[in-house]
């Protein structure tokens, strides 16, 4: 099976790519894959926690929402430039993570779920009261980040294709810290962490330093996030945003970073066709998703294995 | 701030506490004895609130009201139980937390559909609309004591069903070791539902209690769930004493940061930028608590024995 892992991910790669030039080059549509994509980064590096460290982390919608908010506080004082924004946009949400995951990693199972979902709680109350970037109602970007002071980001085709390559850098890192020494001994400890440790390694360590990757690569889906809207509000960091990461990780399959990725397309499509057809689609949307936990136990990539 | 104030908002936190209680003794139930997590647990709360504000105007009384929400959360709960969640409970977390996940998407969305976006507003029944002297020249709302006095007569109640019933003690052993508790011959599925649907129905009725001192409106459950999430992790999942006091603490800290964080800032900084940070810090203090306490103790204050 292991070919599906890169050729899925190639093929849809490719169709991103393409989609443009195919019929899909009108505003909407790219703005729609344009955040297919961002959500694909921020599902992979879910995935990193969920499929790789076998860790539940109900507040991933946080690390996105230091990222976004690091945009928002660099835009304030004036500072758009990429190479000054990306890095300390992710430094900035690398670092939450790692404060946030040294506190929720002493625990696991449950508690985790519930320690990670209040610090996103912790995080959405934080940027709700920051009152000079807007609190509740949200903050309206100067402009979008610039590339060595040009605007070549405003630009819609430009801004497709840099979420495409910054995605497929996401999946092609997730995949080999997967594939490398330290995602077998991270896999290793998920499924049995009693047999790790008596091997000699320290969970503690490898889970947090997993923890930590995934928060810096949610931190720049969340600067590309505000990018795409040149908007940032508390919205983007809600629980039900990490509830909804959680689903397209899971709607994908937790075998892989191509799982998360499938996922999270499959997710976007869906809500936006639901969405043109009734105003209430999470109605059907709620059901949707039991049906989907209750049937599709390895996900998408793993339904064809079952047939 | 000055010491009556102080007391109010203590009594305000309590009352809030209290309130968690109810809505975290089923989560922390359920969780002990099924080891299912339920993030529906909120909507059941507000389920219970729009179910109490309902029937409270079909019968224009709100004690009928608020009878009736009981056996009507009851079969809610029951109802939601049979239809999703005894397909979950041999399922991974993962599992359980997306399933319960899409329940509320489609409770909030529905309330939504059937009473519309607009909070309702309940009238204080007569009885209790005035205020009650609790210090010299301190009216504090009857409702709100009523509230507290309902509440502790509430947890004395269930601790007397878990530690001095049968029941009781068929849901410690069943929180303690569930597949011993099968081999005995107790019909396990039975016990969970019946554990189920009361967890429901204590949230219901907290639910249906608030509506006269809340805005009843969609996604109305999604705080008191996550607060109620951090009452078990301080108090111990499974453990209702835990879940008690944490629930007591959890509201004390929250009701008491809101009012003191903006004065005691002002101490270090000017009036407008105390006012800022005392509400960023207020509104994080429980969590930081939270983190504090389970930076000593992983497994909460009072774990329950396993």
């Amino acid at each position: 099976m292991r070919w599906r892992e890169t050729a899925v991910p190639l093929a849809i790669f490719l169709a991103l790519a393409a989609a443009p030039f195919l019929g899909f080059g009108q505003g909407h549509s790219l703005t729609l894959l344009a955040r297919a994509m961002i959500f694909g980064m921020a599902a992979i590096s879910l995935s990193l926690i969920v499929g790789g460290a076998g860790l539940i982390s109900l507040g991933h919608a946080a690390m996105l929402g230091v990222g976004a908010y690091a945009v928002v506080v660099l835009d304030h004082a004036r500072i758009t430039e990429a190479w000054m924004v990306i890095p300390i946009a992710i430094a900035a949400s690398a670092a939450f993570a790692a404060v946030t995951g040294a506190i929720a990693i002493r625990t696991s199972g449950v508690h985790f779920i519930m320690i990670t979902l209040a610090f996103g709680q912790m995080a959405f109350f934080a940027t709700s009261s920051l009152a000079i970037y807007g609190g509740d109602d949200g903050y309206t970007l100067y402009s979008r980040t610039e590339l060595f002071g040009s605007r070549a980001l405003e630009g819609r085709l430009f801004f497709h294709f840099t979420c495409l390559a910054l995605l497929i850098l996401c999946w092609g890192l997730v995949q080999a810290l997967l594939l490398s020494r330290f995602g077998r001994v991270l896999r290793a400890i998920s499924e049995n962490e009693t047999r790790a440790r008596a091997v000699g390694f320290e969970p503690y360590r490898y889970r947090l330093v997993a923890y930590a990757i995934a928060g810096a690569i949610g931190g720049l889906a969340g600067v590309l996030l505000a990018n795409g809207t040149e908007f940032v509000a508390p919205a983007y960091l809600t629980w039900q945003r990490s509830g909804d990461l959680l689903f397209m990780v899971i709607l994908g399959g937790t075998a892989g970073p191509h799982g998360a990725l499938m996922g999270a397309l499959a997710f976007i499509l869906i809500e936006e066709w639901l969405a043109h057809l009734t105003e209430h689609w999470r109605l059907i949307f709620g059901p949707l998703l039991i049906l989907c936990v209750y049937f599709l136990r390895g996900g998408i990539a793993g339904l064809p294995r079952r047939g | 701030m000055n010491a009556t104030l102080l007391f109010v908002q203590a009594l305000n936190g309590l009352q809030f506490g209290i309130l968690l209680f109810l809505i975290a003794a089923g989560l922390t139930l359920v969780f002990g004895v099924m080891d299912f997590i339920n993030l529906a647990h909120g909507v059941q709360y507000m389920v219970g609130a729009y179910l109490g504000a309902t029937l409270a105007a079909w019968t224009g009384s709100f004690w009928l009201g608020l009878l009736l929400t009981l056996p009507a959360t009851l079969g809610f709960g029951l109802l939601l139980e049979f239809l999703v969640f005894r397909h979950f409970y041999d399922r991974d977390h993962l599992s359980q937390v997306l399933a319960t996940f899409g329940v509320i998407l489609f409770l909030n969305e529905g309330v939504r559909v059937v009473f519309g976006t607009a909070p309702l507003q309940m009238p204080m029944p007569e009885l209790l609309s005035g205020g009650v002297t609790v210090m010299d020249g301190l009216l504090y709302p009857t409702y709100r004591i009523a509230i507290l006095a309902v509440g502790l007569a509430t947890a004395g109640l269930l601790w007397f069903l878990v530690e001095r019933t049968r029941a009781g003690m068929l849901v410690r052993a069943g929180a303690s070791n569930a597949p011993m508790v099968s081999a005995l011959g107790v019909d396990i599925r039975r016990l969970f539902m019946l554990v189920f649907g009361f967890g429901a129905m204590l949230a219901g009725f907290a639910g249906a209690l608030a509506t006269p001192i809340l805005s009843v409106e969609p996604g109305m459950g999604d705080t008191p769930l996550i607060l109620a999430f951090v009452v078990i992790v301080i108090g111990g999942i499974g453990s209702i004493r835990g879940a008690f006091l944490g629930a007591l603490l959890v509201g004390l800290v929250e009701t008491l940061g809101r009012g003191l964080m903006p004065d005691l800032m002002r101490l270090v900084m000017d009036p407008s930028a105390a006012r800022q940070t005392g509400a960023a810090l207020a509104s994080m203090l429980v969590y930081i608590v939270m983190a504090a306490i389970l930076t000593f103790r992983p497994a909460g204050l009072f774990p329950a024995r396993r």
